[in-house]
């Protein structure tokens, strides 16, 4: 869940209306966002770096910290957000975006080479540009919302931003050894090589995470205007020549990527909600992309979509019923431009709302714009005799009748270390038919427990301090590697606690008599885990289903227990 | 405890209009704390007796005010070591010992010995030729129980010199109680069978009970609070007619977990650092081949009405094992069984309640393995309002009835909701269940 920051006394400025805090967590609450947190700038720096002095000349002009959906790149904003709420209230139309064809297009070139390290890119114009120190600021902001989100932290797509009047085109996109790279980086004196770059930013708290996306290759993406000026080195850094400053008018705007479709939707979502500082709002400039092999693309693509959908459908799928223009009404205060056409509505899908890929994307929007605490309360209507799962019941009961005989319920960790079902044990890991974890973050979660028993013995270790006698039981799964299965593994319900007798007869398990077939009995054996002489495998109809007995004094000191402990475990499925 | 001695007591009382324990221990030859005791013991059967608290004061002898009795005071003895031709101070000092010290300036501020300076060493001579050891004998007194004797002078000197010390002792007085009785009758504690059968209840006198102290607690077995709100939740769900799911299978593939969900493959969730991958067994193999071609289609060019996410889909990515981040990964599969099923697909109502996993570092308020709580309802023709319909009914059954619904985003459910309840109890709003199930018998059956 991305969260933005916004000066509350902006966005209200930009909305037209101030609100209480209480009246705009309510709008933003209909709208689908979150109001997370009331703060200043001064006390989120003291919150980050916990350093009062550093927050000290920081601003104390309230910010609204806002919870913004996953998926809605057009509100990671100041002027997205207000657009999408000013919408939603009806208070303006969506905005329609437009192409303003220049004398002639930028080109931009893309090199055969980048094909090794980040093979596309795309471009676009935004001209008569005013920025303020807020918009400039909100300008760089989104760049790195769309950074951390979208962009997969600059694996999958980077964005450059450029004063073009500094800047001639045609430009070139290329792939070049580091050591043949050489210019001056955003903010530095000095010129650097592609590789001296490297090593000067690994160092530098923000920009050393994305030095490895290219580090180790061969060749380095760099983009060129004509006069060989490098405008960036994706997705390390920009060129110190173009950057942008509040004086800048035309901004050239590039992204790479490693992904297209993403690349395209970055593009899209910034000329969107910053070509409303341009002089003619919400007009782009396209550029002409060159591939490479030859053909030419324009960008951005700025695809309005249009989706049918039928009126019946939808209010039948939210379960309201309202007529065809309100429901149109609705959608278009969601950015969604709708008309009636019969029964049916047509739906103008925008390039800031590339969320939408299904109808049911559509209908959601519809419900939103209705309000979800509007929509009238039903049931569905069809009637089911509802049906347990026969192993649950069967837990459920039998958790019921091992307590009321004086036992205590634990719940312990399904993951534990390997040691735990294996040395403590006195049992070889390797020999277990135990599930393990590709990537622990602790020792504690290096494999899938295939018996309860350390579970239990690690709840006595914390419990040493209560008066004995302590009965402890456990009914959960363990799960053992079973080729035959479709993932390869299976689970199975297991019982441990010191009551074998009673719960054989609840499971109506007759002790099997020397002359009878059928029923529960021991079978001494030795096993490493328990006391020699004091260990029994639990059998029935013929078929080990578990093991009784005494603990090992070094099964014991491995879990650092001091008194002695007897346990039963045995499997109930075969019971079910 | 001590009955005759109890009995004795009360005999004593019967003639004797008032006692003091302290009297009576003597009289009985029997230490003072038995005769408490006793007392106690009687009073703890009714009120056979008065008991008024007394304190007494009485001065004894210090083991040093003892030494002085018996060998004479520390002044005396100095006097003593002093022979008529004088003694050099420091060989006094020497021979008188511990208490040299003061002896030889009590002796001196007495009057009873000089120190001849005019001689080197400095002599100490007798200046009197006998003395009378007052102290001596007035300690004698004391040791004869004479001590109140002594004016209070003295005593307080004596206090002081720590040769004698003040002890107070607490004594009961005691006198005939209005249950007096020469015996103590023994009380019941508990009504026996045979007493009902033989009436003697009725003359019996029956201990009074300790309201005050907790009862003994009964030997029990507990059952674990988590697990007794999973039973609650899967009553509920019984109850609103859903049925359970077998979700005994914690192994899962990232097919059934990710894809068959519209989980993208490069979707953060996927990432390493958000689910606990497999490495043995570390591959599924089997899966419905033609359920796999139509969720590969939709993943990359789109299909059943939706763009799709424009990506070349790779089959092993969605054959790596994992533990199953959500048991959503069951009603997947379930809801495939469902649309296949032999007869066609009906209408139905599925839960679960059962373990997830999520490669979390644990904290207060996460672990890496919790509870997740599922409903899948599945027919034609559903609506948005049936599901918050349904939400409602489950949370009334809770006891709360005061929710709000906000629109939220999951990747695999559209519409998608989180709800706010209002909790009575805290008095606040606070957030729910975050995603909600809803919409994807369309897409993927």
């Amino acid at each position: 869940m991305p969260t933005i920051g916004v000066k509350r006394d902006l966005l209200f400025e930009a909305l037209g209306k101030t609100y209480t805090d209480d009246e705009f967590q309510d709008l933003c609450f209909a709208f689908g966002l979150e109001l997370d947190e009331v703060t200043t700038e001064k006390q989120m720096l003291t919150k980050e770096q916990g350093d009062v002095a550093v927050a000290a000349n920081a601003c104390e002009e309230i910010i609204y910290r806002i919870d913004i959906p996953a998926n809605r790149y057009d509100l990671l904003c100041l002027e997205g957000l207000v657009t999408g709420l000013l919408v939603f209230q009806g208070k303006l139309k969506p905005p329609k975006f437009q192409f303003v064809e220049p004398a002639k297009r930028q080109v931009l070139k893309i090199d055969p080479s980048t094909a090794q390290i980040r093979p596309y890119a795309v471009a676009a114009v935004l001209r008569n540009v005013t920025f303020t120190q807020a918009s400039y600021n909100s300008f760089i902001d989104l760049q790195d919302k769309l950074h951390q989100n979208i962009c997969r932290k600059r694996t999958l797509v980077a964005i450059g931003t450029h004063d073009l009047d500094t800047l001639q085109g045609p430009f070139s996109y290329e792939a070049l050894a580091p050591n043949q790279i050489k210019f001056k980086p955003l903010n530095q004196t000095k010129e650097m090589t592609g590789s001296e770059l490297m090593d000067f930013y690994s160092t530098h708290a923000q920009l050393k995470q994305y030095l490895p996306i290219i580090r180790e290759s061969p060749v380095y993406p760099v983009i060129y205007d004509a006069n060989r000026v490098v405008l960036s080195l994706p997705p390390i850094i920009n060129g110190d020549h173009s950057k942008i400053s509040l004086k800048t008018k035309n901004v050239f705007i590039e992204c790479t990527a490693t992904d297209r479709t993403k690349a395209k939707v970055v593009l899209d979502t910034i000329v969107c909600l910053f070509s409303e500082h341009c002089a003619q709002k919400f007009t782009v400039e396209p550029c002409d992309v060159v591939q490479p092999d030859g053909s030419v693309i324009s960008y951005p693509e700025l695809e309005v979509r249009e989706e049918r959908i039928s009126v019946k459908r939808a209010n039948a799928y939210i379960g309201i019923d309202e007529p065809a223009e309100k429901l149109a009404d609705m959608l278009t205060r969601m950015y969604l431009e709708a008309k009636v056409d019969g029964d049916s509505l047509v739906v103008k899908i925008p390039p800031t709302r590339h969320d939408v890929i299904h109808a049911c994307d559509i209908y959601e929007d519809v419900a939103i714009a209705y309000g979800y605490n509007n929509i009238k309360k039903s049931l569905p209507a069809f009637m089911q005799i509802a049906k347990q799962f026969p192993l649950n019941k069967l837990t459920e009961q039998l958790r019921e009748q091992v307590a009321q005989a004086g036992f205590t319920e634990a719940l312990t960790f399904t993951l534990c270390s390997r040691d735990d079902i294996g040395r403590k044990l006195n049992k070889n890991i390797d020999a277990l038919p135990a599930v393990h974890i590709g990537n622990p973050k602790t020792l504690e979660f290096q494999v899938v427990r295939t018996t309860l028993l350390p579970g239990l013995l690690k709840t006595l270790v914390a419990n040493r301090k209560m008066p004995l006698p302590l009965k402890l039981f456990e009914i959960s799964d363990v799960v053992v590697a079973d080729e035959s299965t479709e993932v390869g593994a299976r689970n199975e319900r297991r019982v441990v606690h010191g009551l074998l007798d009673r719960v054989m007869q609840l499971l109506s398990v007759p002790w099997k008599s020397a002359s009878g077939t059928k029923g529960y009995y021991l079978q001494a054996t030795e096993d490493p885990s328990y006391f020699p002489g004091r260990c029994a495998n639990v059998m029935y109809d013929g078929v080990v289903i578990g093991k009784i007995g005494v603990l090992h004094p070094t099964v014991l000191q491995a879990f650092e227990l001091t008194t002695p402990c007897s346990a039963v475990e045995f499997t109930i499925e075969p019971f079910v | 405890m001590h009955p005759d001695l109890t009995e004795r007591i009360l005999q004593h009382l019967e003639t004797t209009d008032k006692a003091d324990t302290l009297d009576l221990a003597a009289l009985f030859a029997e230490d003072h704390q038995k005769i408490v005791g006793s007392l106690k013991s009687i009073q703890a059967h009714g009120e056979l007796v008065t008991a008024e608290t007394v304190t007494h004061k009485s001065l004894g002898l210090t083991d040093e005010g003892r030494s002085v009795v018996e060998h004479g005071s520390h002044e005396a003895l100095v006097y003593d070591l002093v022979p008529p031709e004088g003694i050099a101070q420091a060989a006094l000092m020497t021979a008188g010992g511990a208490n040299a010290k003061v002896g030889f300036s009590k002796a001196m501020s007495h009057g009873w010995i000089l120190v001849d300076k005019s001689v080197t060493p400095p002599l100490v001579r007798r200046k009197v030729d006998t003395i009378t050891d007052v102290v001596r004998s007035q300690l004698q007194q004391v040791a004869l129980g004479k001590g109140d004797q002594l004016p209070a002078k003295e005593v307080a000197d004596f206090k002081k010199r720590k040769l004698l010390q003040e002890t107070t002792t607490k004594s009961f007085v005691l006198a005939r109680g209005p249950e007096f009785a020469t015996t103590l009758t023994k009380l019941e504690t508990d009504l026996t069978v045979e007493m009902l059968a033989n009436g003697l209840w009725d003359q019996l006198k029956f201990k009074a009970y300790n309201f005050d102290a907790l009862g003994a607690p009964p030997t029990r077995g507990h059952l674990h609070p988590l697990l007794k709100v999973r039973t609650e939740f899967r009553q509920i769900f019984l109850e609103m007619g859903f049925s359970e799911m077998p979700t005994n299978n914690y192994v899962e593939s990232s097919f059934w977990n990710f894809d068959a969900l519209y989980q993208p493959q490069q979707h953060p969730a996927r990432d390493a650092h958000d689910t606990f991958f497999v490495n043995h067994p570390a591959k599924s193999h089997k899966f419905p081949q033609d359920y796999l071609e139509r969720v590969k289609k939709v993943h990359s060019v789109g299909g059943y009405g939706s763009k799709g996410y424009g990506y070349d889909w790779k089959l092993e990515e969605a054959q790596k094992n994992l533990l199953r981040t959500h048991t959503t990964a069951v009603s997947a599969r379930m809801l495939y069984k469902l649309a296949n099923q032999e007869g066609g697909f009906k209408a139905a109502k599925y839960f679960s309640i059962d373990k997830v996993f999520r490669n979390e570092t644990l904290d207060a308020t996460h672990l890496a393995e919790f509870h997740q709580v599922e409903g899948v309802i599945a027919d034609v023709g559903l609506t948005l309002g049936d599901l918050i319909g349904t939400l409602y009914e489950f949370f009334r059954k809770l006891g709360i009835t005061q929710l709000e619904f906000k629109p939220a985003y999951n990747p695999y459910t559209e519409p998608s909701m989180e709800i706010f309840c209002y909790h009575p109890g805290l008095a606040k709003w606070i957030e729910d269940l975050h995603l909600i199930e809803y919409g994807i018998i369309d897409i993927s059956v």
